[in-house]
């Protein structure tokens, strides 16, 4: 069974169709891209994936298991993770509290036992450090350990978030425009950074981009939408020459 | 546990118990009479308000108006258990308790029930995003005190006189040391990390899996139920409880601490509770003023410092002693070493 599987997502504000009948199954180490214009629904669809919005109509499995009704944090231990468009991070905090927080569930100890800290708390305390700062060298940002969020470059804020996201252990990683308001450079690292996560992790990647060098680039699938509706979807040579898709970003 | 750590707890121990031997000396001495005891007990009470309102306020990152609620309930509920513990009834019969045993079972009590009161309120307004919380514990307080000012064992409008007494320097120094303890490595658990995550960023804590709805209402009850101790404490103090002394304005005067010392620094709430106390009996003779000396000294301090004192970082006494040892005026030969 595909990792991340919808049927008929639907999401209606009223009397607008955001989202129409959305399909898409991706499987595990798949990369699938769902590009559109301005206002096609891709991030209308992210926040019924991570239960930001209840869908109208429609499942939502991810791993199996049914996801709809589910709370943002039900489904990241689900194994459900994203980022956002606009950079969220926990800005006055370090770096390594950062990922710390995402680690939270897999750190064992009760209220009781971290206020008189005993034995235990000092045993997860260090393996949650321990994990947090392997996680740091994989994403080679050891070296912020200590700095605050909020004084990273950009493109390391970008990194970090990403990171963040992974430290929730997911089944499958949602990324929102993570290239935008990078420049090109920045853009070429994030591509690393992306492939590197594919080698490293055994995870679905499903991403949202404008920046057509990055999915066209890296994507082996992808979904175009317009105006709620899927309107192709295919390899990245495929989505190309669609005279569909041409015609939705070009004009006839 | 890391002999570092050991070092810590130790270096933090002498020091407090430096300070108390200190003060019981002042104390045999007459350098400290009754009235400046009064006063040191008040500032007790004070911290232990202001800590617990830094939860919900500084670290949790909820505006909450009611806190005087919350201390009244606690200094209410204390007063009755203390009087049933200490009843002609019990003592007829044998059963005499010792102050330190009344008193701490009477304040764990009002911190209990303020907590279910915390409860009652803070599940359905905590689990909306935004400025809720913050009206709603307005109403609270004030509707405390009105039920407080109409019901017949609180004593109505009357108030309540006899509370025992069982507060005094000794006890209350530290049971403030063992609640800022609790408070600080609360905050520096795993529990303390999600909470401070919410008040960064609700929508990224829920994504990063932390479940924001509980922690909020763990921050906010836990917030009540020291509270709730502190007014216990106040209560077994001034042994008279009048209704009105719990209104808004006390909660303000709470908030007003945390804000000065330092949304997210226990300690930074610590030197604006003893400040903030000392400061208005300093200023006796302009009593009348007070209200407009908080008021002056609040816009000075959003204009000048808007994080507070301490903003969010917390007072260490190793990395002061550090800073002392290799300070380049006082020991110029030693160099600065990090980490020793």
């Amino acid at each position: 069974m595909a990792l991340l599987e919808t049927k008929g997502l639907t999401m209606q504000f009223g009397g607008l169709t955001a989202v129409d009948n959305f399909e898409v199954s991706i499987d595990k180490d798949e990369l699938v891209g769902l590009i559109g214009p301005n206002g096609a629904g891709k991030t209308t669809i992210f926040n019924m994936l991570t239960g930001v919005y209840k869908p109208t109509k429609g499942s939502i499995h991810i791993g199996g298991e049914d996801v709809v009704g589910k709370t943002p944090y039900q489904i990241v231990k689900i194994g459900g993770a994203r980022t956002f468009q606009n950079i969220r991070l926990f800005k006055d905090l370090k770096v390594i509290d950062n990922i710390k927080i995402a680690y939270h569930h897999d750190i064992n100890y009760n209220v009781v036992s971290g206020i008189f800290r005993t034995k235990k708390y000092w045993a997860e305390e260090k393996k949650a450090y321990e994990e947090s700062i392997k996680f740091l060298e994989i994403f080679d940002m050891q070296d912020y350990a200590d700095t605050l969020a909020k004084n990273l470059p950009y493109g390391k804020q970008r990194k970090l978030e990403i990171a963040r996201a992974l430290a929730t252990r997911p089944k499958i990683l949602m990324l929102d425009e993570p290239a935008a308001g990078m420049n090109p450079q920045e853009t070429k690292e994030l591509m690393e950074t992306i492939h590197m996560i594919r080698e490293k992790f055994d995870i679905a990647v499903l991403l949202i981009e404008h920046d057509m060098n990055l999915v066209m680039g890296i994507c082996e699938r992808i979904v175009v939408i317009d105006y709620g509706k899927i309107i192709a979807k295919g390899t990245p040579d495929e989505i190309k020459n669609n005279p569909d898709v041409i015609r939705v970003y070009l004009g006839e | 546990m890391k002999t570092e750590n050991k070092k810590t707890y130790i270096l933090n121990l002498l020091a407090i118990v430096a300070l108390y031997i200190i003060m019981k000396v002042l104390m045999s001495q007459g350098i400290l009479n009754r009235y400046f005891v009064g006063i040191i007990i008040f500032i007790g009470v004070n911290i232990v308000l202001a800590t617990s309102l830094n939860i919900a306020t500084g670290f949790l990152g909820q505006l909450a108006l009611g806190h005087a609620g919350f201390m009244a309930v606690g200094a209410y509920t204390s007063a009755l258990t203390a009087e049933a513990l200490t009843s002609e009834a019990l003592i007829s019969q044998g059963i005499i308790l010792p102050n330190l045993v009344v008193l701490i079972i009477s304040m764990t009590l009002g911190g209990i029930l303020a907590v279910l009161m915390s409860l009652v309120i803070g599940i359905p307004s905590l689990r909306l995003r935004g400025d809720y919380l913050g009206i709603i514990t307005l109403g609270f307080g004030e509707v405390i005190r009105v039920v407080i000012n109409n019901l017949d064992f609180t004593g109505k409008a009357q108030g309540m006189s006899g509370v025992p007494i069982l507060t005094n320097f000794d006890n209350i120094f530290w049971i403030v040391v063992v609640i800022v303890f609790i408070l600080y490595t609360f905050t520096n658990s795993r529990h303390g990390r999600a909470i401070i995550s919410i008040r960064e960023d609700e929508i990224a804590a829920e994504a990063s899996g932390i479940p924001t709805t509980f922690y909020k209402v763990l921050g906010f009850s836990t917030a009540a139920f020291f509270g709730g101790i502190g007014g216990g404490l106040y209560a077994h103090y001034i042994s008279f409880l009048d209704p009105n002394t719990f209104g808004f304005m006390r909660s303000v005067e709470i908030l007003v601490i945390v804000v000065l010392g330092g949304m997210g620094s226990l300690t930074g709430s610590i030197i604006a509770a003893i400040v903030l106390t000392i400061l208005p009996e300093a200023l006796r003779d302009f009593a009348e003023y007070r209200l407009l000396i908080y008021s002056g000294l609040l816009v000075v301090m959003m204009v000048f410092r808007p994080q507070g004192l301490f903003g969010t970082a917390e007072f260490s006494l190793k990395q002061f002693l550090h800073k002392l040892r290799y300070n380049p005026i006082l020991s110029p030969r030693k160099e600065v070493k990090d980490g020793d």
